[in-house]
């Protein structure tokens, strides 16, 4: 608290506030400060190379009458809730099963954190291409089932892309889950096992509570994290076909960079922010994430 | 906050439960069978590999050998000229680009991030709490949202089209979640170390950097690993704050180059097979690091 110079021996305080700074400082600046800014450019008109001009509440009319704005919304939420519900069980799932101490589970756990190295335009033009009906793996494997327009159509774009990030996320939680089932105190399988619980009682009963912070920390880095899937979304369907895929933040940068109206853009940005704000305070009171004290709540 | 408390030991105090981890209990536990899982396993390694392996030999079919043959067959004439044409259309340029701003971005984050976690967990102000509020919170923002206002003030600063563009915000969204995950660790060390530093007459920047940063070297590695990854692998960034080609990084070329050659697929995977590798040759090296670094300091 003290910032007059003592000499380091006789300090009693904690470090100094200052030390924080260069990292609250760079953080502001790239995020908090946007924050101001992208509220004033949704009052304003602006093509992103000129100046941007007052122009009142009119992108907030439009932003929130669009019915393509809407529907990316909608879109938005169905995929954070879709993709929470598909890579949660599986990871959770997988991170206990390659927890043991098997050498062959050590192994599976080595290759399932291979989508984790590709970068995400990559695995967006691998996909792209795999699930390409003329030439992709499903045509050529003659599986009726697998050969489907995947990213062609309208119907099945949007599972398409959940399968994607689910590929390309499920290596991350199945990682956080396998630290922390390796956490659990023997000693609690040991006693249920003395009391005569079976497997599925001990997942139930030791291993599923045990792993609530992980619970905790996967699900807001999920739910968090799902209404960043742009880069994945723009390189593998562009959003399309027709709006099938335009998730709210392809939505802004499509309206932004490429139909050059930044203003209105900013007012889908906000939309953005204040459901990411929103989503992660409703977690934070719900799990008290912010309490958590030891290395092993935070990962 | 005593230094080894961890959420399960608490726990198994508050129940019923016997305090002492048996070795031979926790060897029984582990090594069960699990017919069932090991299916699910299996299933998920096929839906992992499969595409990584198609990848892989489709790189090195010939353009018309693509067409033929069966997508999953090894390659009849094997080539490596599609990496050879990804190499000459500027590979090496892209991976400089990258490298650079990936160690640009992970030092700048490391260190600032670093310094602010020891603050945070040696002070005690009030402002200290409250910055450690500032970075949960901060993890919230969803990088996306900020591409626009980040772009005017990179273009109201002069660093359009520059490698610095990328640095300085992709370092500015790696420092919460980096704060974080240090934080947590150096709570873990245990106060007496400190006191009898400073009995020795240290000051804050001597523990910060002959205790702090020496015990906290599993969860640097960590976060190195981890912030290099996303830096290394991001998208956004490069494609709104950058323009001309000699400033493209790696997945932007990946992105570029399937839009410029996009019937040649042999060479787009080629392409993403090589901008993968040093990631991968990273890994191979690194994994026990990595591995060791997520899980360390748990069970002490």
């Amino acid at each position: 608290m003290s910032t007059a110079k003592t000499p380091a021996a006789t300090r009693q305080g904690g470090p100094p506030f200052v030390m924080a700074l260069p990292a609250l400082l760079l953080f502001a600046l790239f995020a908090l400060v946007p924050m101001a800014i992208v509220v004033y450019l949704s009052f304003t008109q602006w093509d992103g190379l000129g100046s941007p001009a007052w122009a009142g509440t009119d992108n907030w009319r439009e932003a929130l009458t669009s019915p393509v704005t809407r529907h990316a919304l909608w879109l938005t939420v169905k995929l954070m809730v879709l993709s929470w519900v598909v890579q949660t069980p599986l990871s959770l799932l997988l991170g206990v099963f390659v927890a043991g101490r098997q050498r062959y589970r050590a192994l599976l756990a080595v290759f399932y954190f291979v989508p984790l190295l590709i970068s995400t335009a990559a695995i967006a033009v691998i996909f792209k291409n795999l699930l390409d009906p003329n030439f992709g793996l499903g045509a050529a494997l003659n599986l009726p089932l697998l050969n489907q327009n995947w990213l062609g159509d309208p119907q099945l774009a949007f599972y398409a892309v959940v399968f994607v990030i689910a590929w390309q996320f499920v290596p991350f939680h199945t990682l956080l889950y396998q630290a922390g089932a390796r956490q659990i105190p023997a000693s609690l399988y040991e006693a249920a096992s003395i009391d005569g619980a079976g497997r599925l009682a001990q997942f139930w009963h030791i291993t599923l509570p045990q792993l609530r912070y992980t619970v905790v920390t996967s699900s807001t880095l999920m739910v968090v994290g799902s209404l960043t899937y742009f880069d994945l979304v723009f390189v593998l369907t562009g959003g399309g076909p027709g709006y099938a895929t335009r998730i709210l933040p392809l939505d802004m940068y499509i309206t932004g960079f490429q139909s050059n109206e930044m203003g209105l853009a900013s007012a889908i940005s906000v939309v953005l922010v204040v459901a990411g704000l929103l989503l992660s305070l409703a977690l934070l009171r719900f799990s008290g994430f912010n309490r958590m004290r030891s290395q092993q709540a935070g990962m | 906050m005593s230094a080894l408390s961890h959420a399960p030991t608490t726990d198994s105090q508050t129940r019923p439960a016997p305090m002492t981890a048996g070795t031979p209990g926790r060897l029984a536990r582990l090594r069960r069978t699990n017919p069932l899982g090991a299916l699910g396993g299996a299933l998920w390694l096929v839906i992992v590999l499969v595409p990584v392996y198609w990848v892989l030999v489709t790189s090195l079919r010939t353009r018309e050998g693509f067409f033929d043959a069966n997508p999953l067959a090894l390659p009849t004439s094997p080539t490596l000229a599609n990496y050879r044409l990804v190499w000459d259309n500027g590979f090496t340029h892209y991976l400089l680009n990258s490298a650079l701003v990936t160690v640009g971005a992970t030092l700048l984050t490391l260190a600032v991030s670093f310094l602010a976690a020891y603050a945070i967990v040696r002070g005690t102000s009030r402002a200290l709490r409250w910055a450690f509020s500032v970075f949960l919170l901060g993890l919230a923002i969803p990088l996306q949202a900020t591409i626009i206002p980040v772009y005017y003030l990179i273009a109201k600063a002069q660093m359009y089209d520059t490698l610095l563009a990328i640095v300085l915000p992709s370092a500015a969204f790696a420092i919460p979640l980096t704060v974080i995950i240090l934080v947590n660790f150096l709570r873990d060390i245990p106060d007496e170390l400190y006191e009898s530093m400073r009995a020795d007459g240290a000051g804050h920047w001597r523990m910060l950097l002959n205790l702090a940063l020496p015990l906290s070297r599993p969860a640097l590695i960590t976060v190195t690993i981890y912030d290099a990854l996303n830096v290394w692998n991001g998208f956004l960034f490069p494609l709104i704050l950058t323009q001309s080609p000699d400033k493209r990084v790696l997945p932007l070329f990946v992105w570029s180059f399937q839009g410029e050659f996009t019937i040649n697929i042999p060479a787009i995977l080629a392409a993403v097979v090589l901008s993968t590798l040093p990631i991968l040759a990273l890994y191979v090296l690194g994994r026990r690091q990595l591995i060791g670094g997520l899980t360390a300091g748990f069970g002490k």
